[in-house]
């Protein structure tokens, strides 16, 4: 029996080494498949599986050139300008109106406040879907008119992501020490002051954690900018599913277009990770 | 830290002007600014906000409307709250106190109010009337829906795919979080870093991924996709294995598809959960004699069994209104239809909105149960805080 011990002096356990190394081979080689794919010309890439130029990489060919058909050819480069311009505001603009909201719920007293709070609650699971006739006819030609501008996908990831952005950050402001907020309030300090001053900048934590769920959410969200932009204001997710639509020609760009779209959330994911995970396990999961 | 420096801050600053009442009487200054503010915030917001929309060629180019947007968005927010706030404090103070919280509250719960709260009331009115919602039909559109096979079929895969896949994340969580615990420091990161980065690819990126490993190629030729390379590997004939509705065959390969994306959620939660059982209990259990295997299914589970639960139902949520997986891949064909997918079907190519939004209250009702839980378990929560 091997009994060997780790650094930390916790006995190895081949079982679990074993296990694991399978375990993670088999969630990393589907994406794998689709990386070396995106390399391979068309001809190659039709003619023999992934894996073969992965085990004979010198006599396989290979080329950057989906990449650059997919990002000018099939207009991949004007969606992704677009999901960066519908995401970094959507992600942005709801943690205000939230954080004030979320300081209310946490640090005041007043009458209905368990009933309102439980009415974000059950919003985070009521699911969008229930919104978008309602929406399109207040944003579209028959209201606004705004539909298919990014205003319009604003709104609406504003509106859906506040329940979420609330219940977080409320979660986290009630770990936050109370004596802190009642001796600013005897201070002098307004509750005006006392958010700006202690309770917006102690909580950048939890602001980071759903910023990065919200990102996340909206560069990856395929039904709200199918439903509420028109086709030059489209995201990069869109032109991807259309990509994903055309059989036939264009395959070999379909692959280096997943890619693309997977990249920026994927950087994202990988650098704020951490505050995600935070995020996660203090209850901000969207519902 | 903060706590300590402000708690030992002198506290003598309370107002010392001439008139130590001042702030008890009605301000009416503050009043007239803060009334006035606000109103110009809000007409400046809406009206650049609906230019954007309208003219959005004035802007020159979309990065400008970008930042723009970003600037006045988070900018007239702030503003907002603090003519708000000026002007709740120039109200008396009784009534200010009284206000304030609302005041907080008001801009958030108004979005709320507007993009989910009004809608789901007006779908409900909405599922009553025409296709265009231009005039009631009564009972009419759940007649139809209820009368189609193909409702009672995504029905049927809707519930299939309830009771596979938060089961399956939830088991795989637990069995990778449990394992990965054991593994070194460094072996544990690695590992738990490749489970977890699905989370940050779309599903519709998701279905590209497995659409290439459910590729299919003519008999004789070499297979490009990895199962039936596998399958062909093993003397098998290749197969279209998303056009076999056999067994629900090709449902349950969409669902690895989600299943894949959300195991790596489900191993956060659990793995913090199990980092959290407390060592002298499973050494006890050990001294006592019992098997890891008994250890895990009598010490552990026991005591993250809250964990599960929370994690089980938020997969679940999820896999209600699952959608961009279905419609990426098959658009519901081969019967492997489910609610939100032909929910967007009648909606967006078949501009049926009285059958969408029917279809979108049936999909309501089904939720009511997981409200009703939600708000229970915060309860539970709150009252152990």
């Amino acid at each position: 029996m091997s009994r060997s011990l780790m650094k930390d002096g916790r006995p190895r356990s081949p079982f679990s080494i074993v296990t694991m190394t399978i375990l993670a081979l088999l969630w990393t080689i589907p994406t794998l498949g689709l990386l070396v794919t995106s390399f391979r010309t068309r001809d190659d890439a039709a003619t023999s599986g992934w894996w073969t130029a992965l085990f004979n990489p010198f006599g396989a060919d290979w080329t950057t050139s989906n990449y650059s058909g997919a990002w000018t050819g099939a207009d991949l480069s004007s969606g992704f300008v677009n999901s960066i311009i519908v995401a970094i505001p959507a992600t942005v603009i709801p943690i205000m109106f939230a954080a004030f909201a979320a300081y209310a719920f946490t640090f005041m007293d007043f009458p209905f406040k368990e009933f309102f709070f439980l009415l974000i609650i059950a919003v985070m699971v009521v699911p969008i879907q229930v919104a978008f006739q309602p929406m399109l006819n207040i944003l579209g030609p028959r209201g606004l008119g705004i539909s298919g501008q990014y205003i319009a996908v604003w709104l609406l990831h504003t509106g859906f992501g506040m329940p979420l952005c609330i219940y977080t950050l409320r979660n986290y402001m009630s770990t936050l020490p109370r004596s802190v907020v009642e001796s600013a309030k005897i201070d002098g300090c307004s509750h005006f002051q006392t958010f700006w001053k202690l309770v917006a900048p102690m909580s950048i934590p939890a602001i980071a954690a759903f910023a990065t769920l919200q990102f996340l959410w909206v560069w990856n969200d395929l039904l709200i900018a199918k439903l509420f932009l028109k086709s030059e204001n489209t995201t990069v997710i869109v032109k991807l599913q259309q990509l994903l639509g055309s059989q036939g020609q264009g395959q070999e760009l379909l692959t280096a277009g997943a890619f693309i779209t997977i990249i920026v959330p994927m950087i994202v994911f990988v650098t704020l990770q951490r505050y995600m995970i935070r995020g996660m396990t203090s209850g901000a999961v969207k519902g | 830290m903060t706590a300590d420096t402000s708690a030992a801050a002198p506290r003598q600053r309370v107002r010392t002007g001439d008139d130590p009442d001042a702030h008890l009487r009605t301000n009416p200054v503050k009043i007239g600014v803060g009334l006035v503010g606000m109103i110009a915030v809000i007409w400046a917001l809406a009206n650049l906000f609906l230019a954007f929309g309208y003219y959005p060629e004035w802007f020159g180019n979309k990065f400008v409307i970008g930042i723009l947007a970003i600037v006045a968005g988070v900018g007239g927010a702030a503003l907002l709250f603090y003519f708000l706030n000026m002007f709740v404090e120039g109200l008396p103070r009784r009534l200010s106190e009284g206000a304030i919280p609302y005041a907080f509250l008001l801009p958030g719960l108004l979005l709320v109010g507007l993009m989910l709260i009004y809608p789901t009331f007006q779908t409900i009115n909405y599922s009553f009337a025409n296709a265009d919602s231009t005039a009631y039909v009564g009972l009419e559109n759940y007649k139809t829906i209820f009368g189609s096979s193909e409702f009672w079929q995504s029905i049927v895969n809707n519930i299939l795919w309830l009771l596979i896949v938060p089961a399956l994340v939830v088991a795989f969580g637990v069995v990778v979080a449990v394992l990965a615990d054991k593994l070194s420091a460094t072996g544990e990161k690695v590992a738990k870093s490749m489970v977890f980065l699905p989370m940050a690819i779309s599903a519709v990126g998701a279905s590209a991924i497995w659409l290439l490993v459910y590729a299919y190629n003519n008999p004789g030729q070499p297979q490009t996709g990895l199962l039936n390379a596998i399958w062909t590997g093993l003397g098998g004939d290749p197969q279209t294995w998303l056009a076999i509705d056999t067994l629900k065959l090709n449902s349950i390969l969409l669902m690895v598809i989600l299943i894949w994306l959300q195991a790596g959620f489900a191993m956060v939660l659990l793995s913090s959960a199990i980092k959290g059982v407390p060592e002298d209990t499973v050494e006890a259990a050990r001294i006592d004699g019992a098997g890891e295997f008994q250890i895990f299914w009598q010490v552990i589970i026991p005591q993250i069994k809250g964990t599960i639960i929370t994690v089980f139902v938020t997969v679940f949520i999820t896999v209600l209104k699952v959608f961009d997986i279905v419609y990426v891949t098959t658009n519901g064909a081969y019967g492997t239809n489910v609610i939100a997918n032909l929910f967007f079907n009648k909606l967006f190519a078949a501009s049926e909105a009285g059958q969408a939004t029917a279809i979108v209250v049936v999909l309501l009702i089904a939720v009511i149960p997981l409200i009703w839980y939600q708000v229970k378990h915060f309860r539970d929560e709150e009252a152990g805080r």
